[in-house]
């Protein structure tokens, strides 16, 4: 190749048939990139089955830094005979075509002279040259790591390094898997001629302090280091792995030699049931939690509603998917933002905590449970599908040290010492009363727990006096919530246009305001973290005179839960909205085109 | 509104020094002579009796008029009336924070039999430590006398409309489902009731108790199957049963030859004197077989149908949770240590 190399930014992606074990070639390619230091966005586009349908795995890989999907794709590896045609028509211009030969569909012939092609025999060469004729169907994915391998110039060592700790303890698997890389590896060697600008290569300052993983796991790992005893779920995707990695790190350290736990998991028998005992156990005095989707909140609605007005420390972690309905269950949005913040029948607000970033999905999960006790509330995590179930670089988590804040729980010593105690009663001022818990041996601890209209003293009331005082007290709650929640974090200041995101939006975000001061728009971005909004989002309204609300819904609900709390009519004048609800991960390419566009428009 | 509170015995105490009183809860707000307020004065009874510490109780219960209940009694343990039907699962997860609780749950027929059904089902299948009584009175109270789906077939509700649904037998269900220790008792029959909720308690796993409650309001005309006089006319009795707890001597004249007995985990032995016929308590295939007769009868059976204590290890046992409740774990018993908290991460390079 002459001198123009693009190296290393690229957008890559696998077209494979799901159920054929491509996953674990797609993992190892993922993690070499990363350990050739080069910046690395993996996306995985599923179907909602088990076998036999096809499915997109994306990876951007880039210098800059920039690890969102790219709309644009450079390389496409054709591995499913249905969606070939389709999967080489959305290569960019200039990109690189390797696709199966074995599987073409009939009378079909590569057309486009725009792109580079790298025909590869792969089903017959599995066949040929791999002995393990069980193996096969799963190797033949390996082989096309063999194959980018060679023609991207990644790094053979650290392929077989990565293939080894992949396969640890079993020696089998790593000497097929380097067997079946090999022979991709020297296939295109022999009978492939590079003739494409693309190359990646080794390089540092980047990846140093992060590790891969999935956001799933990060929230489980957080609420093991935040305490969580009760896990009561029911299995929904995206959700599932996330209380999977939470039992394997329970059953993995905290089951002593005896086999005894100081944990406890149930499989519901649906989502009302996973909610019910998370606040029979919050209620009992347990960090308890449930982690669900879509259609499972929509279930735990009632209980929700319980859990607010009785005042019950609990955790519901929601990683969101598409709805209305069944809607698309392996695909991601923030469809659930207003449902969650005001889940159930009446005057509800859940304090909301919406990480953007893996390690905030590690320490949001932890500091839902302090806040839950501090509270006395349910406190919702709102994830999605992209950041729970996709591999993200995660940032060295440091060990927390900090006690558990438990709040304001009433022993039979706080009892004897608080002469006037009423379960309901807000003595601080804060909103927030104080709790006892089942078990507390003092004739005055026990207190009847209903969702029905009550008294200071947890005693039932019909009386209009009381029904409001308690309504108040709990908004009072919830604006002293608004001073305990994570704050927004800004990036620039001092601009016109504002630009308003939150979760996994973000990871597109860097990108987009690179694009967007090079076409001349200069926006400050704030990025929310959690609702009740503190103080800092109305000041970041109020200093910009247009602000662009980025969601990932059709209906721009952060756009309408902002209109909803702000209140005032100048400071909702200012806002636009953004939206993206098409599935995918959001593209700096999309927040650019969508806010220039109404930048011109104006 | 109807008392419950029972009448102050010259300080007499149990065997943990407390008197009846210390069991007592709040005045009923339950229509006079509401068959629910009676079964709150057997579990305030057989609590009592019990030496059951007030404080170490948790009550629970769903929504209707017998969810009304646990106010009624022991004011000194912590209460919780929950959602419509879905008392089972605030019970299981109360359990699993804190395993040192003795819980009772109340419920109704429409909680257990309709909405919750599904919480019912699962709360016997996981066997979970409570003593589970549901207050049968075959109506929807408090929306005001629609049938429920324990309402016999013909049975006439007092608007004149007639059920022609077949009823869920609770009894028959549970002992189905696995749960080895299921009762039918009639609200009015406190000799019967007591002891068996004596034995719910001392029975590990779930204790489900299904007492017929007539509803003076809605469900106590002719017509109806669940009347008084109808449940007095055609209750049959299969055994006197008697509970002699762990903390007493047993008596010498226990083993009389026409009674049966059942020991209980905590020591505790109950006693079947047969009345109507000779039942083993351990045998479930009888136990259904005696259901599905009686009814065809007409007839109420009451008793402990079964009981098998030995037959399922109950829901905290099995999750081999620790003793200390997991409500009081600390930072270092729930923390991994930050050695393999770092390992974990080095893995995902």
């Amino acid at each position: 190749m002459s001198g123009s190399e693009i190296i290393n930014d690229m957008s890559l992606q696998f077209a494979t048939v799901n159920g054929t074990g491509s996953q674990s070639a797609n993992n190892i390619i993922t993690k070499a990139i990363f350990r050739m230091g080069i910046p690395v966005g993996p996306k995985n586009i599923f179907p909602s089955n088990i076998q036999g349908l096809p499915t997109w795995y994306t990876i951007r890989a880039n210098k800059n830094g920039y690890r969102a999907r790219k709309k644009e794709l450079d390389w496409v590896v054709c591995m499913n005979a249905d969606t070939l045609i389709e999967d080489i028509k959305s290569v960019e211009k200039g990109g690189v075509v390797v696709y199966n030969t074995d599987i073409l569909p009939k009378g079909f012939t590569p057309t486009r002279t725009d792109v580079t092609y790298y025909p590869v025999p792969f089903t017959s060469l599995s066949r040929d040259k791999v002995p393990q004729v069980k193996l096969r169907k799963l190797l033949v994915n390996v082989l096309y790591v063999g194959v980018l391998a060679q023609l991207l110039e990644i790094d053979r060592e650290v392929v077989e390094s990565v293939i080894k700790d992949t396969f640890g303890s079993k020696p089998k698997a790593i000497e097929a898997n380097i067997d079946a890389f090999n022979v991709g590896w020297q296939y295109a060697e022999e009978n492939l001629k590079k003739s494409d600008p693309y190359k990646l290569t080794k390089m540092s300052g980047q990846n140093e302090d992060l590790f891969l993983t999935d956001g799933n796991s990060l929230a489980a790992l957080g609420s093991l280091m935040g305490g969580c005893t009760v896990l009561a779920w029911y299995p929904i995707t995206p959700s599932s792995s996330l209380c999977e990695s939470l039992i394997g790190y329970w059953e993995k350290f905290r089951r002593d030699e005896n086999g005894v736990a100081n944990f406890a998991h149930v499989q519901a028998e649906d989502e009302l049931a996973s909610m019910g005992m998370v606040l029979g156990a919050g209620w009992s005095g347990a960090r308890a939690m449930t982690a669900t989707s879509g259609p499972g909140i929509s279930l735990m609605s009632e209980f929700v509603g319980l859990a607010y007005f009785a005042e019950i420390p609990s955790v519901l972690m929601n990683v969101q998917r598409m709805g209305p309905s069944t809607g698309l269950p392996t695909r991601t949005n923030q469809g659930d933002l207003l449902s969650t913040v005001s889940l159930s029948h009446g005057d509800t607000r859940h304090v909301t905590l919406i990480p953007g970033t893996p390690d905030e999905c590690f320490d949001f999960a932890r500091i839902s449970f302090d806040l839950a006790e501090e509270l006395q509330t349910l406190i919702m995590v709102l994830l999605d599908l992209d950041i729970g179930m996709n591999i993200w670089n995660c940032k060295t988590l440091n060990y927390p040290t900090d006690s558990f804040k438990r709040g304001k729980v009433l022993d039979k010593e706080g009892l004897e010492k608080m002469k006037d105690w009423g379960r309901y009663k807000d003595v601080d001022g804060d909103g927030v009363p104080y709790r006892t818990l089942p078990g507390t041996d003092h004739p005055r601890a026990a207190y009847f727990t209903r969702g029905t209209g009550h008294t200071e003293y947890a005693t039932y009331s019909e009386k209009s006096e009381d029904w409001t005082h308690n309504l108040d007290r709990l908004h009072k709650k919830w604006n002293t919530a608004r001073g305990m929640v994570p704050k927004p974090i800004t990036i620039g200041k001092g601009n016109k246009v504002g630009l308003i995101a939150y979760g996994t939006s973000d990871l597109c975000m860097a990108e987009a305001l690179d694009q967007l001061s090079a076409e001349g728009v200069k926006p400050d971005y704030m990025r929310i973290r959690a609702v009740p909004f503190t103080a800092e989002v109305k000041q970041f309204i109020e200093d910009h005179e247009r602000v662009y609300v980025i969601d990932q819904n059709r209906d721009g609900q952060m756009f309408n839960l902002l209109n909803l709390h702000l209140k005032e009519g100048r400071l909702i004048d200012k806002l636009k909205s953004i939206r993206h609800y098409d599935g995918t991960p959001l593209d700096a390419r999309t927040v650019c085109n969508e806010v220039t566009g109404k930048e011109k428009a104006l | 509104m109807s008392d419950t509170k029972t009448p102050q015995t010259e300080e007499k105490t149990n065997h943990i020094g407390l008197t009846k009183e210390a069991y007592g809860g709040l005045p009923s707000t339950l229509c006079a002579g509401c068959g629910h307020d009676s079964i709150t004065r057997h579990i305030i009874s057989a609590f009592y009796e019990m030496g059951i510490k007030p404080h170490n109780v948790i009550k629970l219960s769903g929504i209707g008029c017998s969810s009304k209940t646990p106010a009624y009694f022991m004011s000194k343990a912590h209460g919780f009336n929950s959602v419509h039907g879905r008392m089972p699962s605030v019970t299981t997860g109360a359990i699993l924070a804190n395993r040192t609780l003795e819980a009772i749950g109340v419920s109704g027929d429409g909680d257990t039999a309709s909405i919750g059904m599904g919480q019912f089902v699962h709360m016997i299948r996981r066997n979970v430590d409570c003593t589970y009584i549901v207050e049968n009175n075959g109506v929807y109270g408090l929306t005001k006398g629609q049938f429920s789906a324990t309402a016999d077939p013909g049975s006439v509700l007092k608007k004149g409309e007639t059920n022609d649904y077949p009823d869920i037998d609770l009894c028959s269900m549970a002992i189905l489902l696995g749960c080895n220790y299921v009762g039918r008792s009639f609200s009015g029959d406190m000799n019967q009731m007591v002891p068996m909720i004596q034995g719910g308690i001392a029975h590990r796993g779930t204790a489900m108790l299904d007492v017929i409650s007539p509803c003076v309001t809605f469900n106590n005309h002719e017509g109806s199957t669940k009347s008084f006089l109808n449940v007095k006319k055609n209750d049959i009795a299969i055994h006197e049963i008697g509970f002699h707890p762990y903390f007493e001597t047993p008596e010498v004249d226990l083993k009389h030859g026409e009674e049966r007995q059942v020991e209980l985990p905590d020591g505790s032995v109950i006693s079947l004197k047969k009345v109507s016929q000779d039942h083993d308590p351990t045998n479930a295939t009888e136990a259904l077989n005696m259901i599905n007769e009686s009814k065809a009868k007409g007839q109420i059976l009451t008793g402990l149908l079964y009981a098998n204590p030995k037959a399922n290890v109950s829901f905290r046992e099995r999750l081999k949770m620790v003793d200390k409740p997991l409500a009081y774990q600390t930072e270092d018993e729930c923390r991994i240590s930050k050695e393999d908290f770092e390992k974990l991460q080095r893995r995902l390079r």
